[in-house]
C-alpha cells in the first residue's frame, strides 16, 4: 500500500519536511551571505564556530522543547519551564556556594575551589526540584481539573519568587570549577550540552516510542473522553507529560547556570516558555494536541537559536532582536497555514507531473 | 431535458479523496416545492454530494445550476448567500445565548449604533411564528430541546438567508416522534411556500411519511431518482443495498439456535444499582450466552444504566457483582480488566479517535490493558488489526488510514474491534447500529449472536425495538429511569411499547 505513494509526496508529508525546509533557508542565505558562518576551527583541541555555538546555545532550549512537545501533544501548555530553570538553576548553585551569596568574595573562596555538598547530590537536588515543580503542575491540571494554561501560569509567577526565596534575593556566582563543566566542557571536541541533548532525547524517545505512553498521549490530545472510555488514565498520562517536562527544565537549569557559573533568579531562562512553544509549533505539533515529533521540536529549536546566531553574525544590535524574531515566527506561521501549503502542494504537484510520474 | 420546475441541477459530479472516489458521475436535480429525500448506506456518498452543494468541498468535474443560471460555490458561506441553507444533524448554533441572537446572530437590527433589543426580540418571534412556534425568544437556546433547536436553526436559514433550498442532514435521529411530526408539518408549510427540501434520513418510515421523490445513491453512483408513491419499500431497500434481506432472516435463526442453551452461567448481577439524578436503583442480571436487550425511550436511563455498570459513573447506592466478585472500584479500567467492554452511544465523542489510525484505535484498549511498558510490537499491532478488519469487514485500503476518514459503520466496527481485541466476557453495546445503514445494521445484529453463542454476555441496547426484539433472548424495558418490566423474547413489540409508554 504505502508504496504506491509518489516518494516525492511522502517526503513532503513526512513531519520533519517543513522544520527540514526552514532550517535550510536559514543555512543557505548564511551561506550566500556570511560564507564565514559555517567555518570551524579548532581551538585547544575543541571544536570552534558559528554551528558550534548554535548547538551549545540551542541545548538548553531543545532540552526545554522535548519536555513542552509532550505537554502540547497532550492538549495543554506549560507556561512555568522558565520559571522551572530558575528554581532548579538556583537550587544547585546554593547548595555549592559556601557563603549562601551574603557574604563577599574572598580571593580565599576562589582559591579554594570547594563546594558545600558533593556534585552528584547538587546535581540530583536541581533535577528533583525541576520534577517536583512538573509534578506540581501535572497535579493541578489533571486532579485538580485546572486548564492548563491558568495551571501552570501559577508556577509561571510564582516560581522565580520561590528561586529568589532559594538564593535569598542574591544573584549567585559558582567558583566551584567542576559545575563549569556542564555548560562550557568538552567531549572529543563537542560541547558536553550536545551529549546531553542527546542522552535526555534517546531517553524520552524510548519512553515515549519504545511504551505505549507515546501513543496514550496522542490520544488524549486528540479525545480525551474516548481514551478515557477505552480504559487509559488520562489523568496519569498528563501527569507524566507535565513531570516530564519539569525534568527537562531541570536539566536546562543546570546547563544555563553552569555556562554562566552562576544564576540570577530573575533572568535565568527568561521567555523559555515561549521560544519552546515555539520550537514545538514549528516541529508541527498542533497546540491542540495529537501527534508529535520529538525530532522535529528539536529542529526547531535549533531553527531558533540558528537564526539568533545568524542576527548576531550580521550585527543585528541585541534590541532589535526580537524584532527579527518577530518577523520568523509571523514567517513560520504563515508557511505553516492550510493555505499556503495548499498552494505550496499544489506548485510541487504541477512540477512533478511535468516532469512525469515520479515512481 | 432540465425541467423548468427544478431549482437546483447537478449533473456529473465527482469527487475523489485520498484512495475513495467518493462521488462518480452523479446527477441530482430538485424542484420547487418538493420534499426530496437522498438514500444510500453509508459511505454512498450522501454527505460528499451535499458538501459539494454547500461549498465545503470542491467538485472534481460536474456542473452545479441554480435557477437555471450556473454556479461555483465557494464555501459554505458563499452557498448561504445563493440560498442553499443546510441543517445538521448536530446543531451548529450557539446554546449560551438566546433564541433571538441565534436567529439574527449577525443580522442584528441597529438603533444609535447599539443593537436593538425590542426589534431584535420581535423580529426573532415573527420569525418563528412563520412556522407555527410560540417561545419565549429571549431565552438561551440551550433551554429548549434539541427539536425546538433545529427549528429554530431553520427559522434562521429562513430569515436570515431567505433560503431557496433546504437541506435537513439527518434531522430527527435524535428526536420523538411528536418533535418529529412537529418537524414535519414544519417542512410541509415550507413545501407550500415552495422551497425545496433535501431531506437525508436513515428512517425509512419518514421517507414515505413526507417525501415526493427519491435519490439513492450507492457506492458513490447515482442508482436512480423515483417517485416516492410509485416505489415500494422492499424495492426501495433492494436498491440502497444491491441484495435482498436474507440476511435479516438469517439474524433471526441464530437468534433461535441461541435460544436453546441451557447451560448458562450468571455473570453480572446488580441488586438496587443506581445514582442519584442518574438511575433508580435497578435489578439486573447477564449470564453466559445471551443477548439481553434495553429497550426505552430517549432520557428513560438508557444509557446512564451502560455508564453505571461500565464504571463511566460510581453508583452511590447497590452493589453490582461481577462473577460472584463484588465491584468496589468504578473506572473503566477496572472494567477492562473485569472483562465488561462498553462501546459508546456518542460513537464521535466518546469511541473514535478521529487522528488515530484504525491501527492504533483497535490496539488502544487492548494497550491499556496491556499497561504502558508492556508495549505491543509493530507487527503484533498489525497482526491484531489485520484480524479484526477481516473479522469485522472493516471496509479500507490499509489499517493506517485515519479512522476520521472512515465511513460511520466502519468506525462503529473499529471500536468494536477495539473491545473485542480484548476479549470481553460481557459487551455492552449502546446503540451500536445508531446511524448506519440497513446492511451493516443486519451484520452487527449477526455478529452479536455469534458473539453471545461463543459464550459472551451482551447488553444491546438500541431505540429501534425491531432491533432488540430480533437479537435480544431477554427484554429490559425502562421507563423514567426506572426499570418497568422485564420480558422474555416472546413478547410482542405491542406490549413493549406500551410498557414504554407507561399504558397498562
Amino acid at each position: 500500500m504505502k508504496n504506491n505513494i509518489p516518494l516525492l509526496k511522502r517526503v513532503r508529508e513526512n513531519r520533519l519536511f517543513w522544520p527540514l525546509v526552514a532550517l535550510a533557508l536559514i543555512f543557505i542565505f548564511d551561506a550566500i551571505f556570511a560564507p564565514g558562518f559555517f567555518k570551524i576551527g579548532i581551538v585547544e583541541g575543541h571544536l570552534f564556530g558559528n554551528l558550534i555555538d548554535v548547538f551549545n546555545n540551542a541545548a538548553p532550549l531543545m532540552l526545554v522543547s522535548l519536555g513542552m512537545t509532550l505537554v502540547i501533544a497532550t492538549g495543554g501548555v506549560d507556561l512555568s519551564v522558565g520559571a522551572v530553570i530558575a528554581i532548579s538553576a538556583a537550587m544547585g548553585t546554593v547548595l555549592i556556594n559556601p557563603a549562601l551569596g551574603n557574604e563577599l568574595i574572598t580571593n580565599d573562596i576562589l582559591a579554594a575551589n570547594t563546594t558545600n555538598t558533593p556534585l552528584w547530590l547538587v546535581v540530583m537536588a536541581d533535577l528533583g526540584a525541576g520534577v517536583l515543580c512538573g509534578f506540581w503542575n501535572g497535579l493541578l491540571v489533571s486532579r485538580g481539573k485546572i486548564s492548563p494554561m491558568v495551571a501552570t501560569l501559577i508556577l509561571m509567577v510564582a516560581g522565580r519568587g520561590i528561586a529568589q526565596l532559594i538564593t535569598n534575593g542574591q544573584i549567585m556566582t559558582v567558583y566551584y570549577t567542576p559545575y563549569w563543566w556542564f555548560g562550557n566542557g568538552f567531549i572529543w571536541g563537542l560541547p558536553v550540552s550536545i551529549y546531553i541533548v542527546v542522552v535526555v532525547f534517546l531517553l524520552a524517545w524510548v519512553l515515549v516510542r519504545k511504551t505505549s505512553i507515546g501513543l496514550f498521549i496522542e490520544s488524549v490530545g486528540i479525545n480525551p473522553k474516548s481514551t478515557y472510555y477505552s480504559g487509559i488514565s488520562e489523568k496519569n498520562i498528563k501527569l507524566f507529560a507535565y513531570t516530564f517536562c519539569g525534568f527537562c527544565g531541570a536539566i536546562a537549569g543546570l546547563i544555563l547556570s553552569s555556562y554562566i557559573h552562576g544564576c540570577d533568579a530573575n533572568n535565568i531562562g527568561l521567555n523559555y516558555e515561549l521560544d519552546a512553544i515555539f520550537a514545538v509549533v514549528i516541529g508541527g505539533t498542533l497546540m491542540s494536541g495529537g501527534r508529535f515529533s520529538l525530532l522535529a521540536s528539536v529542529v526547531g529549536a535549533l531553527i531558533i537559536w540558528t537564526f539568533t546566531i545568524t542576527m548576531y553574525t550580521f550585527g543585528v544590535p541585541a534590541n532589535a532582536l526580537l524584532a527579527g524574531r518577530a518577523v520568523l515566527v509571523l514567517v513560520v506561521i504563515l508557511l505553516y497555514s492550510d493555505y499556503t501549503r495548499r498552494i505550496l502542494n499544489k506548485i510541487v504537484e504541477q512540477k512533478g507531473l511535468r516532469h512525469g510520474p515520479t515512481n | 431535458m432540465a425541467d423548468p420546475q427544478n431549482i437546483l441541477n447537478m449533473r456529473g459530479i465527482t469527487k475523489s479523496f485520498p484512495g475513495v472516489l467518493a462521488l462518480e458521475n452523479v446527477d441530482f436535480s430538485l424542484r420547487k416545492g418538493e420534499v426530496h429525500a437522498l438514500i444510500g448506506e453509508n459511505g454512498a456518498g450522501k454527505s460528499t454530494l451535499i458538501k459539494v452543494l454547500t461549498g465545503v468541498e470542491p467538485p472534481d468535474e460536474g456542473s452545479i445550476e441554480l435557477d437555471g443560471k450556473l454556479i461555483q460555490v465557494r464555501s459554505p458561506q458563499h452557498s448561504q448567500e445563493l440560498g442553499i441553507s443546510t441543517v445538521y444533524q448536530e446543531i451548529n448554533l450557539c446554546t449560551n445565548i438566546s433564541v433571538a441572537e441565534n436567529i439574527l446572530l449577525g443580522y442584528e437590527p441597529h438603533r444609535f449604533g447599539s443593537i436593538d433589543w425590542k426589534k431584535l426580540n420581535i423580529l426573532a418571534c415573527q420569525a418563528l411564528k412563520k412556522l407555527d412556534i410560540d417561545i419565549d425568544v429571549t431565552q438561551p437556546l440551550g433551554n429548549f430541546s434539541v427539536a425546538i433547536q433545529q427549528m429554530v436553526a431553520i427559522a434562521r436559514s429562513l430569515e436570515v438567508a431567505s433560503a431557496k433550498i433546504l437541506i435537513l442532514d439527518e434531522p430527527t435521529s435524535s428526536l420523538d416522534i411528536n418533535e418529529t411530526n412537529r418537524l414535519f408539518d414544519v417542512i410541509r408549510k415550507l413545501k407550500g411556500e415552495g422551497i425545496g427540501i433535501i431531506f437525508i434520513t436513515h428512517f425509512l418510515d419518514q421517507v414515505y411519511q413526507i417525501t415526493d421523490r427519491i435519490t439513492v445513491l450507492r457506492n458513490g453512483r447515482l442508482v436512480g431518482t423515483y417517485h416516492t408513491a410509485s416505489l415500494p419499500r422492499v424495492e426501495l431497500i433492494g436498491k440502497m443495498l444491491g441484495r435482498s434481506l436474507t440476511e435479516l432472516d438469517e439474524v433471526s435463526k441464530a437468534k433461535l439456535m441461541g435460544e436453546h442453551k441451557k447451560d448458562r452461567q450468571r455473570l453480572v448481577e446488580a441488586k438496587g444499582l443506581g445514582l442519584k439524578g442518574s438511575i433508580e436503583p435497578i435489578d439486573f442480571e447477564l449470564s453466559t450466552n445471551e443477548v439481553v436487550g434495553i429497550a426505552g425511550l430517549l432520557g428513560s436511563g438508557r444509557t446512564e444504566m451502560a455508564n453505571l455498570i461500565f464504571g463511566i459513573d460510581t453508583p452511590d447506592t447497590g452493589s453490582l457483582t461481577i462473577r460472584g466478585e463484588k465491584i468496589t472500584r468504578f473506572s473503566p479500567l477496572e472494567s477492562l480488566e473485569n472483562g465488561i467492554a462498553l462501546c459508546p452511544e456518542d460513537r464521535k465523542a466518546e469511541g473514535i479517535v478521529g487522528d488515530l489510525t484504525i491501527r492504533e484505535n483497535i490496539i488502544l484498549a487492548l494497550q491499556a490493558r496491556y499497561g504502558w511498558f508492556k508495549f505491543l510490537t509493530t507487527q503484533k499491532q498489525y497482526e491484531v488489526s489485520q484480524k479484526y478488519i477481516e473479522l469485522l469487514g472493516i471496509v479500507t485500503p490499509s489499517p493506517d488510514q485515519l479512522v476520521k476518514n472512515l465511513s460511520g459503520g466502519n468506525q462503529q466496527k473499529v471500536i468494536l474491534a477495539r473491545w473485542l481485541a480484548t476479549d470481553p466476557q460481557v459487551l455492552i453495546l449502546d446503540e451500536p447500529t445508531r446511524g448506519i445503514d440497513v446492511g451493516a445494521k443486519a451484520e452487527i445484529q449477526k455478529l452479536v449472536l455469534e458473539l453471545a453463542e461463543e459464550g459472551k454476555s451482551i447488553l444491546f441496547i438500541s431505540s429501534e425495538l425491531d432491533e432488540v426484539l430480533r437479537t435480544s433472548h431477554r427484554i429490559v424495558v425502562l421507563r423514567d429511569r426506572k426499570k418497568a418490566a422485564e420480558y422474555s423474547s416472546d413478547v410482542n413489540g405491542q406490549t413493549i411499547i406500551q410498557t414504554m409508554a407507561g399504558i397498562s
